[in-house]
């Protein structure tokens, strides 16, 4: 086997110093009747080259992945990942490294978690980022955990429906087990796609812990976050803010800004592939004063012991390996080398290139969205839209499946989720997508001009 | 930061120290931040039809939605950005590069080829909502991997979308809590070994679940006596490592699980320490109810300084139908998702989890097949023996039991000499090596866990043991070289506690 070094002569001359006759012997300790009823019945190992022939195989049996024009979304996109980044996360020095326990020797990881840290927090102009969670959805409901933990006497919950719903439900399971904690839905209004502030006012009693709100939402909504801001604060809550598109965060008024305490969001703009859906990374920032709360790991500057600088993992009195059952979270790792993608993707787009490109996603779907309702096909929301928006269709199933016969992915049907909607359609448009398409987008959903 | 500013930081000052409450940067040897790097003006990226401003977007928009700036956002070239990178990799120590035996992390060879498979168009490319008809190839690896995991574990059903071992620890408590359920029983407690990773009792609290401790036995291990001792109406499971944080092989399992069923409790296995197990023992076989793996631990997956890894959870028949979402199911000939599972706990992440990790670790399983894989855990037994045998005089293991994958070592230099496990941490650095993971379990004094895995070969573990030797000469001849250590690295050793003392956890602009 090619990844196992040892010859024969090797084990032998390790086994007689060791002394034991054979290699079982070594396991001889195991209950036996353990050991018979262990082997593997899975095909012996193969060469790497038909191991990449059967590899490639199942891979062009997505032709989902290839061979269609899409205007997918709803809650991982599209988006160019430049060559460089990829050289980046390639290199085996970070590939193959492990959780810097041993800062004097992982600098690069603890120095590219700081910069990501900073970029995360001002993206969202809030003071501090941790090195990164899971994904988005998950890091929604540690949000939330964090938010009790600042104020534990509080246990409502009021959450959008306009939440995506993969979130929602992930929230639900977080906090399942925790009994004492409420959920409640808060409607969208119908007309603009917004979270229904007034149900909100209801519930700003001293009860109310926090709000979670998308930014933009499931729909592709732009929300009035300063104002959910606002109502959550009059009632003493904290308010959380949710973002799937990290892009938006390029050109719209960043969280932090409008009074959210805690954003939250999904990294996989940033520079990662779409992967079927993983892995990405969830991001979450928020208030200096509540940093011991934060869940995950944080990555600190410190010094070593001639005052140069360097960089630390640290505030680990938070953590699972050191608090056990009273940690912050369970959560141990982060996804490192997915925050140094977004690390890199960042710093390449930097100041200039992210505002353009989030423009460049606007007009692009702005326009688009036009497009569609000059062929009459109306936008289901009046709400401000970043990068994707609702349409109203009839028959959104058979609209899909007449696209896919013209090889596009006409964008997503929101009926199974949103029934109340009637026929819906997510789509989304990025720089991925070209006018051409966009024309072409129109004539597949108006019956095929 | 203006150039002649940068050019200040690189020779050791900031253009502001006097004002600085902290001593002035010294960046010498180190890399500039990136946002240091940055010059106004500068970029690194030429979107598709040139420069265009944010002005039509914003007036389609409003202004009001709007921000004006991300204020301190970097400012590149493309060749800045790639070197400033590269620069950082060169700091670090890896696996591909280094002996890297971090006992309890499986730091084994990471094949390439895992990397670039998961990188073919058809499943880079490939849209979490693409229809299923439209994605079979991917399902059908996300299939063939759940079959892979439930034969090499003995289990029934498996789930790969928890998207860490810490959430399937997560998922297979909240199953655990909601079978309870089902049958209308409130069990609220789980017993857990003193040895335990800490993410087993911040996992319970997190499913609602109390933590009772239960000591290891005189000899390293758990006993069935104890575990008969602790149980009560109220214990709904018993959460183990096998083999444990020790490296032994725990030997009463199969009386443990007994004991266990008998009272309608279950038994969880942390997969954490399966490089040990595959064509050894199946926890299936052990009475394992619940059982979670690491994929970038004994699958080969790359552990990418921390993360994206994979926590697949496998479990038996009658927790089947709590599995988290989502779940695939065969129609005729085409998969597609599951979605009618009224028990299920639900989700516990958006999509189909760590779709990337799991091409990865599909493409090991198949590269090393069975019969590869029960010589992975038979090779990584005999390195780990092997470095215990050969270290024995000077770091003895805290027990005198057989051990498996990896050895927990011990020693006195401490009493002796001042010399801490610590120190000998970062003194290994000078010759090369990524030391073992230090201070775990608790209940070793110094601990040094030593997990070799198969990939090492013997000159290598020779070269770790000759230096282990004479780091041990050199506490007792030279203790403050040690001490001091690191010496050959570009920086010395790291103050962690001032970092935690006086947290920065983020650049600001001076």
């Amino acid at each position: 086997m090619r990844f196992i070094p040892h010859t024969e002569a090797d084990v032998a001359a390790m086994l007689q110093t060791i002394g034991v006759a054979e290699l079982d012997d070594l396991i001889a300790h195991v209950p036996e009747n353990l050991r018979t009823s262990a082997a593997i019945k899975i095909d012996n190992g193969r060469a790497e080259a038909e191991v990449a022939t059967e590899l490639a195989t199942l891979a062009a049996r997505n032709p989902g992945a290839t061979g269609f024009t899409s205007f997918l979304g709803g809650g991982y996109y599209r988006h160019y990942v430049p060559a460089v980044v990829r050289a980046i996360t390639a290199r085996a020095e970070f590939s193959t490294s492990y959780t810097p326990y041993q800062p004097e020797v992982s600098q690069g990881t603890t120095q590219a978690i700081f910069e990501f840290q900073t970029l995360i927090a001002q993206l969202t102009a809030l003071d501090v980022a941790n090195a990164s969670m899971y994904d988005g959805a998950s890091a929604a409901a540690e949000a939330i955990l964090m938010a009790h933990r600042v104020l534990p006497k509080r246990h409502v919950i009021a959450i959008s429906r306009a939440l995506w719903p993969d979130y929602r439900a992930t929230i639900r399971t977080y906090l399942s087990a925790l009994d004492t904690l409420e959920l409640v839905d808060l409607p969208f209004d119908f007309a603009t796609g917004e979270t229904d502030y007034a149900a909100l006012e209801g519930l700003a009693t001293d009860e109310l812990l926090c709000t979670v709100t998308g930014y933009p939402n499931a729909f592709g909504v732009i929300e009035s976050l300063g104002k959910i801001a606002e109502l959550a604060h009059r009632a003493g809550a904290l308010a959380i803010s949710v973002t799937a598109e990290p892009l938006a965060l390029g050109l719209l008024k960043p969280p932090g800004e409008l009074g959210i305490d805690i954003a939250v969001g999904e990294g996989q703009s940033f520079g990662m592939p779409l992967q079927f859906g993983g892995p990405g990374l969830g991001f979450i920032a928020g208030r200096t004063a509540q940093v011991r709360q934060m869940p995950g790991r944080l990555v600190g500057e410190t010094r070593d012991s001639e005052g140069r600088r360097a960089f630390c993992l640290t505030l680990a009195t938070r953590e699972q390996h050191i608090r056990r059952e009273r940690a912050t979270s369970n959560i141990c790792t982060n996804h490192s080398l997915c925050a140094l993608a977004a690390t890199a993707y960042l710093s390449l787009m930097g100041r200039q290139g992210l505002r353009e490109l989030a423009a460049r996603n606007v007009e692009l779907a702005h326009g688009a969205r036009a497009a569609l309702e000059t062929a009459g096909i109306r936008r289901r929301f009046s709400g401000q839209c970043f990068n994707e928006f609702v349409v109203a269709i009839d028959a959104p199933k058979a609209a899909l499946a007449a696209a896919e016969q013209r090889g596009m992915l006409a964008g997503l049907s929101l009926s199974s989720d949103y029934p109340e909607l009637g026929g819906a359609l997510l789509i989304s448009v990025t720089e991925m997508n070209t006018e051409a398409e966009i024309k072409r987008l129109c004539g597949v959903l108006t019956g095929g001009r | 930061m203006a150039g002649a500013d940068r050019l200040k930081a690189a020779i050791g000052q900031t253009a502001s120290a006097a004002k600085s409450p902290t001593a002035p940067v010294i960046v010498e040897g180190g890399v500039p931040l990136i946002f240091e790097e940055s010059s106004p003006g500068r970029r690194g990226v030429d979107l598709n039809g040139g420069a265009a401003s944010a002005k039509h977007a914003i007036d389609l928009l409003g202004s009001k939605l709007c921000r004006t700036d991300i204020d301190g956002f970097p400012e590149l070239s493309e060749p800045q950005v790639l070197r400033h990178f590269l620069r950082l990799s060169q700091l670090n120590f890896g696996q591909a590069l280094q002996l890297y035996p971090l006992g309890s992390c499986t730091m084994k060879y990471n094949p390439v080829l895992n990397d670039e498979m998961a990188a073919l168009p058809g499943f880079a490319n490939l849209h979490p909502h693409t229809p299923p008809h439209l994605a079979q190839g991917a399902l059908e690896l996300i299939a063939r991997m759940e079959a892979a995991l439930a034969e090499i574990t003995g289990m029934d059903a498996v789930s790969l979308a928890p998207a860490a071992g810490a959430q399937g620890e997560l998922a297979g408590l909240l199953m655990i809590r909601a079978w309870e359920e089902k049958r209308g029983r409130v069990r609220r407690k789980v017993i857990i070994p003193d040895t335990a990773h800490g993410t087993n009792p911040a996992s319970c609290t997190l499913a609602g679940f109390e933590v009772v401790v239960a000591p290891s036995g005189p000899r390293g291990y758990l006993e069935a006596a104890e575990i008969r001792r602790l149980l009560s109406d109220e214990v709904a499971a018993l959460m183990v490592t096998n083999p444990n944080t020790l490296g032994m092989f725990e030997p009463e399992i199969q009386q443990i699980a007994a004991v266990l069923h008998e009272r309608g409790a279950m038994l969880y296995l942390d997969g954490a320490n399966m490089n040990a197990l595959l064509g050894v023992a199946k926890p299936g076989d052990m009475g394992a109810d619940i059982v979670h793996l690491n994929l970038h631990k004994t699958f080969s997956t790359p552990h990418g300084g921390g993360g994206p890894g994979a926590g697949p959870v496998a479990v038996k028949q009658h927790l089947e139908p709590f599995l988290p979402h989502p779940r695939i199911v065969k129609r005729g000939e085409q998969w597609d998702f599951d979605r009618d599972r009224p028990d299920s706990i639900g989700r516990l992440r958006s999509f189909h989890g760590n779709f990337g990790m799991l091409v990865r670790a599909y493409t090991y399983i198949l590269a090393m097949g069975g019969d590869g894989l029960a010589q992975a855990s038979r090779h990584a037994i005999l390195n780990a023996a092997y470095v215990r045998k050969r270290l024995e005089e000077h770091f003895p293991t805290a027990t005198r039991e057989p051990t498996m994958h990896e050895c927990v070592l011990t020693h006195d230099l401490d009493q002796r000499t001042g010399v801490s496990t610590l120190d000998i941490a970062k003194r290994l650095l000078d010759f090369g090596v990524h030391p073992p993971t230090i201070y775990f379990p608790l209940v070793v004094h110094g601990a040094l866990m030593i997990e070799p895995t198969e990939t090492e070969s013997l000159e290598t573990l020779e070269s770790f043991i000759g230096t282990m030797e004479r780091i041990y000469d050199e506490a007792i001849q030279e203790p403050a070289m040690v001490k001091s250590a690191p010496h050959s690295l570009k920086l010395r050793r790291i103050d962690e506690v001032t970092a935690a003392r006086r947290p920065v956890l983020r650049w600001t602009k001076r």
